[in-house]
């Protein structure tokens, strides 16, 4: 691993510290691998919303409401993509007022043209930054469209459409902003060069406080150290804990706890399932933001992950509830996909497959006992899969990145090799970045949700609701037969 | 005329078929239906929901047959439906009024 790291890393350093030297930062440069594999990477991930959660989704709800899911998630994809060019990737992707959110000097996308370069995690090396604002465009979508799953079956589109324009502008695009917002390598890299360069104490000074500037340059919980490889909090604790919420101040669906609310379709939500496991390797191996090695380390971690999950899962079903399941196997692997999520591109192999053992444990406890006794009606288990997921990711991930543990450790720019490990300064960072995300998400969609309650009411008429969202929100039905 | 009306279960419905084929009985209607007697529903479980279902498929047959058939009828699906398990299925008889053949118009017994 070092070797190639160095020949990774180190080569494009080598060459950056040379042409630095002189008096202009030389572009990092843009190859057409890395393109290619961004642009497909994002593909992926829109793959994972539309169709692959549509119709994970879609299937574990009754019949009357499939296409009130499918069109919920649809629309969540269009309008979240719409509000992130126009001024989602600025608040998120630029330096903003404070550490909590950046400004709009991007706005409208302005300002980025075809040639336009966004930093990867390697000095030197670019990718197109179009590329870069779609790849992170269908992230916010999909974490919107998490949360769904929490309040299906009994809230009116109407509330929908107004609650995921707010709830991007205000809990989505800050927490991106704090967790995944800095300078970038070519900046931090080309300021520590200078400063070893200064020769006399007035220019080290000098040097010294345009690294600073540099350092500063960041989101609030990347500056306290917290890594999200790919979105364990911004995605999954922050969907996961937005949707719980959401189930409490929405309310139970009409019958909760009485009536049969089996899945409509489990082989609709099987398919689904699997194309968020293809999809998905877009999300963690794209989010290495290079077709390099440490996107390879994300794809492998993200199979061996899910896998052990879902085994995980499957026979912790089998043990207690005294049968295997498919909706239990897959649910697994959607869980071990979230947590392995922050841990891919950090983790290595036998830590992602314990980290997914672990995880299928956990989340199953949550989805059946702990549900159970609160009786909490989250319809399609976005708290249990997905916060509870995100927290055993984002916890782990500060294990895992251990390089006594197999993992890549963590690598600082400044002095251009691996930074020595220390787990207790590593899991505090990693407490902070999921108690703060807890925080921000929770108390900030519920005051989301109570403000679309006010403008146009979360509920539809009980008669409504049981004659299903289908028909009642959408005037069409999902099957004619 | 009677209508001989049975709930069986339903992968037995080829075997009752049969038999009523044997006996000269041609024309059978059959219905997807749900419902319980004394057999015990499942349980399913979906994650946390565990949902008691006390429904069960089963088919319901009909036959219009002249009143003089009636017990050679009942005596077929019964020979057939049965297992001898739990949840076989009932049989009941009822008086038709009136029947007619569309096609033809033949009334009552000639449009059996």
């Amino acid at each position: 691993m070092t070797k190639n790291y160095w020949l990774r890393v180190g080569i494009p350093a080598f060459v950056a510290a040379m042409l630095a030297a002189g008096p202009a930062l030389a572009d990092p440069t843009i190859n057409k691998g890395d393109t290619t594999w961004m642009m497909t990477a994002t593909v992926l991930v829109l793959c994972m919303t539309i169709p692959g959660l549509a119709l994970f989704y879609g299937g574990l709800v009754r019949s009357k409401n499939m296409l009130s899911m499918l069109l919920q998630v649809f629309y969540t994809e269009c309008i979240v993509l719409l509000i992130w060019v126009l001024y989602g990737y600025s608040l998120t992707f630029t330096g903003g007022p404070n550490d909590f959110i950046g400004g709009f000097s991007k706005a409208f996308l302005s300002g980025i043209s075809p040639d336009t370069p966004a930093a990867t995690f390697t000095v030197g090396a670019a990718i197109p930054e179009g590329v870069y604002v779609m790849f992170q465009m269908t992230f916010a979508a999909i974490t919107a469209a998490l949360i769904l799953g929490s309040v299906a079956e009994r809230t009116k589109f109407a509330a929908i459409a107004l609650f995921m324009p707010l709830w991007i502008t205000f809990i989505y695009f800050p927490i991106a902003h704090m967790v995944w917002y800095w300078s970038g390598p070519d900046a931090i890299d080309a300021a520590a060069k200078a400063l070893a360069a200064a020769a006399d104490p007035t220019a080290k000074a000098k040097a010294q406080e345009a690294l600073d500037a540099v350092l500063a340059d960041g989101g609030y919980l990347y500056k306290a150290g917290a890594i999200d490889f790919a979105g364990g909090s911004v995605v999954h604790i922050n969907s996961g804990i937005a949707g719980f919420v959401g189930c409490l101040i929405v309310g139970k669906r009409i019958g909760f706890g009485r009536d049969v609310m089996a899945p409509h379709s489990l082989v609709m939500s099987f398919i689904g399932a699997c194309l968020l496991w293809f999809g998905w390797f877009g999300f963690n191996a794209g989010s290495n933001l290079e077709a390099a090695g440490g996107a390879v380390v994300a794809f492998l971690n993200t199979f061996i992950a899910t896998a052990a999950c879902a085994m995980s899962w499957m026979f912790v079903e089998w043990i207690v509830k005294g049968k295997p399941t498919v909706l239990g196997a897959i649910s697994g692997a959607v869980a071990g996909l979230v947590a392995v999520t922050p841990a891919s591109g950090f983790s290595g192999s036998m830590g992602s497959l314990v980290l997914g053992l672990v995880a299928g444990v956990i989340c199953f406890f949550f989805c059946t006992t702990v549900k159970n006794i609160f009786k909490y009606d989250d319809a399609l288990d976005v708290f249990g899969v997905h916060c509870i997921g995100g927290i055993v990711g984002a916890l782990g991930t500060g294990i895992l990145v251990n390089p006594d543990l197999g993992g890549t450790g963590i690598f600082d720019y400044t002095i251009n090799k691996v930074a020595d490990y220390d787990m207790t300064t590593q899991m505090i960072a990693q407490g902070k970045d999921v108690i703060i995300t807890l925080l921000w998400s929770g108390i900030g969609s519920a005051i989301l949700w109570k403000i679309v309650d006010i403008i146009v009411g979360l509920r539809p008429s009980p008669d409504r609701e049981r004659e299903g969202l289908d028909v009642s929100d959408h005037g069409e039905r999902a099957y004619n037969m | 005329m009677k209508i001989v009306m049975a709930i069986i279960k339903p992968f037995k419905l080829e075997e009752v078929r049969d038999a009523l084929t044997g006996i000269g009985v041609h024309g059978l209607t059959v219905t997807e239906v749900k419902g319980y007697g004394r057999q015990k529903g499942h349980t399913e479980i979906y994650r946390g929901a565990e949902y008691a279902v006390n429904f069960l498929p089963k088919l319901k047959i009909e036959v219009a047959v002249a009143t003089d058939q009636v017990p050679r009828v009942i005596g077929a699906i019964t020979g057939a439906a049965k297992t001898g398990q739990i949840g076989d299925g009932k049989i009941f008889v009822y008086s038709i009024d009136q029947a007619v053949r569309i096609r033809t118009g033949e009334t009552d017994a000639d449009a059996l």
